[in-house]
């Protein structure tokens, strides 16, 4: 082997890296929350909507989950723009990303609205709670406390395939990467370093989503 | 220009046989692999814990697309030859092991400590005791998962398309190139991927609810 790594053009750029992680984060924080109002909708659909509506949201659900976020992509990007729509490429990954995780996380989100036992709200009334304490002590918490792990370990999973989005462009962490690869033609030294820094990333979060676990929703259980 | 016509969707239609191939290879190997993961995650040895454990933190807390990346631009740099198949095989197999190790580890760690004790009692080596006693009863457990995670593999091969090997979604990209018809050729491709995964998606969840209905009895 007689190659010579050359980190220092990497470095070099650290500015730019800094501004793809910061839009990865962002592009991946922002999805989370209006893909989990998205959800929220759904789970209701699904639980208590009316029929036609509970098949459109399955439809929306499967379709989202049995086919690649690449694809969903693809469709955001080229094929809407060709009926007319016009928006840029960051705007269109982060729809693709906000309606991937909307469909993942409503399953996720009903299986929580599903764990609180009648009994609880019942208990609830019966101790003369309005309606709105009886939603956020008896119902909210304790589903966010039980859908909690998998959202978190579905936001890294989220933020982990973000990278695809470089593929049109988004000005993402991977995207720096890709411009970076073309214009110094270090191509394994670049990715090593992006993929460390996502690595980073997903330790880092994962060790805050702990640390918020502990301060705000460990308290003891019923089970 | 051509237009979207029988031959062109037909073109997407046979490119299936390359990601179902593709996914062929990284579900055996990463079977293969899993496995020993997830028997070095459970094992005895401290050494064989924590290589595991730094194996799946690393595979599954990095992008599989910047792992396709390093392998496809990082094997020249070591002096080897390498092309798309090879490249993409290659991370989707050691992707599809850091997950399936870990959802092993969680069904080999199900089985109730009395069992391995019963099998210890009874004299059993480390081998016949997995072969005999853990596996197969874990193997039970594993099976929705583990189909459910296919499902995941048949998606993740998309992304050999971005090196440039023609599975659906690259057959996608060069007849869009060719019509200019994304709706239509996007279309197709997801309407493929949907033909393939939901069946395993439908099985999965049947499997998890019949294992369900099992333990209950």
């Amino acid at each position: 082997m007689n190659y010579q790594f050359q980190f220092n053009t990497v470095f070099a750029a650290w500015p730019l890296l800094l501004k793809g992680t910061w839009i990865t984060v962002q592009l991946s924080l922002t999805a989370t929350v209006l893909g989990l109002l998205v959800a929220i909708a759904c789970a209701w659909g699904k639980t208590s909507g009316p029929a036609w509506l509970r098949f459109v949201v399955n439809a929306y659900i499967e379709v989202i989950r049995n086919t690649p976020f690449l694809v969903q992509l693809f469709f955001f990007f080229f094929a809407l723009p060709s009926l007319g729509l016009r928006w840029s490429p960051y705007t269109a990954a982060l729809t693709a990303m906000v309606v991937n995780l909307g469909a993942y996380a409503a399953e996720i989100v009903r299986a929580g609205i599903e764990s609180i036992p009648k009994g609880q709200i019942e208990a609830g009334r019966a101790l003369n709670l309005r309606p709105t304490q009886i939603f956020r002590f008896i119902i909210l918490k304790p589903a966010l406390k039980a859908i909690y792990p998998a959202l978190t370990s579905q936001f890294i999973l989220l933020m982990l395939s973000s990278a695809v989005v470089s593929v049109i462009s988004a000005d993402d962490l991977t995207s720096v990467a890709a411009n970076l690869q073309s214009q110094t033609f270090r191509s394994f030294e670049i990715y090593i370093v992006v993929a460390g820094i996502y690595l980073a990333l997903a330790v880092s979060f994962s060790a805050l989503f702990k640390l918020i676990y502990q301060r705000t929703l460990n308290y003891p259980d019923r089970r | 220009m051509r237009t979207f016509g029988f031959p062109e969707f037909w073109f997407i239609v046979q490119a299936a046989q390359w990601t179902l191939a593709l996914s062929a290879m990284a579900f055996v190997g990463g079977s293969i692999l899993g496995l020993v993961v997830a028997l070095s995650r459970t094992s005895e040895s401290r050494a064989a814990r924590l290589a595991a454990t730094l194996f799946i933190q690393v595979f599954q807390g990095t992008p599989l697309l910047l792992q396709l990346f390093l392998i496809f631009f990082g094997a020249p740099v070591f002096g080897l030859d390498i092309n798309p198949w090879v490249a993409a095989g290659a991370a989707l197999v050691l992707n599809s092991a850091a997950f399936l190790g870990e959802i092993w580890r969680g069904c080999i760690e199900a089985i109730p400590r009395g069992q391995w004790e019963a099998a210890h009692a009874l004299n059993l080596g480390y081998v016949d005791r997995m072969r005999f006693v853990v596996l197969p009863q874990a193997f039970k457990i594993a099976l929705p998962p583990t189909v459910g995670y296919v499902v995941q593999i048949i998606k993740g091969t998309s992304l050999a398309a971005i090196i440039g090997f023609t599975e659906i979604t690259r057959a996608g990209q060069i007849i869009n190139n060719a019509t200019f018809e994304p709706l239509r050729v996007f279309a197709t491709v997801a309407a493929l991927y949907f033909a393939i995964c939901w069946p395993l998606s439908l099985m999965a969840a049947r499997m998890e609810r019949q294992r369900a209905k099992a333990l209950t009895r």
